[in-house]
């Protein structure tokens, strides 16, 4: 399991790699028209005033045996719906792995939708259909805050949990996405962009495109995690399974040894009693010697 | 006349990267060719093919684009769809049967939005993967 996984961590990293192309030049796009003035006003870029209930879109993993990766995910997601909870915000939970769901649900959280069955090879239109059941409460005013939690995939050492938010796309974001940790705006301004159709227009389209496209790099991230943790947690599994052998045939040694000396006690014993009652010396100095050497050759 | 630096890209793979003469699509408005030196231009595209005119004697690059946008800046043109496929990836036995079964819907439903849309874009697929000239 724990080369499976390592295999897989190949795999999913190469995915992770192959849509950074896609986000970064969606993200320069959207940066183009924010320079150009569209959509000030569009929903999904501005802030409520008031937040009365935040969305938390929870990614864990469909299965268990990979360490603490589903648990710090969903402390995570405890840990800030706390925090939201403490300013009188209502939660609603988005829920993306098997293991997220079974956990709330069995603590009896109340749950808006549930996607489970990709969590090691997510698609893209999963990312779609998860996109689609957090934007349209977002748009019709019932969620006023999306919170994506997810594990950010850095490197095979190491991954981190991150809680970041998704509706309404910040600013801020748009200048540093998953895609390109380190890189910023390169000072390059918009200047005299023509637009087919009108700026808005295209901003309509284009946001939505630009949520699932951040969430798919995110289920991209959290598969590569899942795997890198497994294996992980797979290897310590292994390792611990080959001291637990030595230690346990050291023990299982050394309770057939102390059997076989105090077999060889009774026997000797035995003989001794024989010996003080027939008074032939010979058979038990022989057996005498036996048992000298027979521990030696068990140890 | 020069070249300019095309890529057609989707969330799952950058399908074409390379040098182009001239991109012609389609956006919502109609259709539209760019050329080196096009004024900077942001447009959001149909459900259409994109064609690449690669210099000779390369011919021409198709892919089918279902809606997407592009960007072009100067000397380079940028085509992003989350859902875009080069001829070769094309199921074409998939679009087919996806067409027939659009257009038996649309019989008895001719105003169903969603059956047209499923029928444009087998068509597209067909219409790229090269068996219905376009």
């Amino acid at each position: 399991m724990e080369l499976i996984a390592a295999s897989r961590i190949v795999r999913a990293q190469g995915r992770v790699q192959a849509a950074v192309p896609y986000s970064e030049t969606i993200t320069e796009v959207v940066r183009d028209l924010a320079a150009a003035g569209a959509g000030r006003e569009s929903p999904l870029l501005t802030p409520r005033p008031e937040i009365k209930k935040v969305a938390h879109v929870v990614v864990a993993a469909d299965r268990g045996l990979c360490g603490g990766y589903n648990s710090s995910v969903i402390r995570a997601a405890e840990g800030s719906m706390r925090e939201h909870a403490a300013l009188g915000r209502d939660y609603a939970l988005v829920l993306v792995g098997r293991k997220s769901e079974s956990y709330f649900r069995y603590r009896n959280f109340r749950i808006d939708a549930v996607f489970s069955g990709f969590s090691d090879q997510p698609s893209y239109e999963n990312a779609r259909s998860i996109a689609r059941a957090v934007e349209a409460p977002f748009l019709s005013g019932e969620y006023d805050l999306v919170e994506l939690i997810y594990t950010r995939f850095v490197s095979a050492g190491r991954q981190e949990v991150v809680v970041r938010p998704m509706m309404p796309l910040d600013v801020e974001i748009l200048e540093g996405g998953d895609a390109r940790p380190d890189a910023h705006g390169d000072g390059e301004v918009a200047a005299g962009y023509e637009f087919e159709p009108e700026p808005e227009e295209i901003l309509e389209r284009l946001l939505p495109v630009y949520a699932e496209a951040r969430l798919y790099a995110a289920l991209l991230n959290a598969a590569a995690s899942e795997h890198a943790a497994r294996q992980r947690a797979m290897k310590a599994a292994t390792d611990n399974a080959d001291d637990l052998i030595t230690s346990l045939t050291r023990v299982m040694n050394r309770a057939r040894q102390d059997s076989i000396t105090s077999e060889i006690m009774e026997i000797v014993g035995g003989a001794e009693a024989l010996r003080k009652g027939k008074h032939t010396a010979d058979s038990v100095e022989s057996a005498h010697e036996a048992t000298e050497h027979q521990p030696g050759a068990a140890a | 006349m020069g070249t300019m630096h095309v890529m057609v890209v989707s969330p799952e793979q950058v399908l074409y990267e390379g040098e182009g003469e001239m991109v012609v699509c389609r956006t919502t408005e109609g259709e539209i060719a760019f050329l080196p030196g096009h004024t900077p231009l942001l447009a959001a595209l149909g459900t259409a093919k994109v064609r690449v005119i690669l210099p000779a004697p390369d011919g021409e690059q198709t892919a089918a684009v279902h809606e997407g946008f592009v960007e072009v800046t100067g000397e380079r043109v940028v085509v992003l769809s989350d859902v875009a496929e080069l001829p070769e990836q094309i199921d074409v036995p998939r679009a087919q049967a996806a067409k027939e079964r659009a257009e038996a819907g649309l019989r008895t439903e001719p105003e169903n939005q969603e059956l047209r849309a499923a029928l444009t874009r087998a068509d597209l697929r067909l219409e790229v993967a090269g068996s219905v000239p376009g």
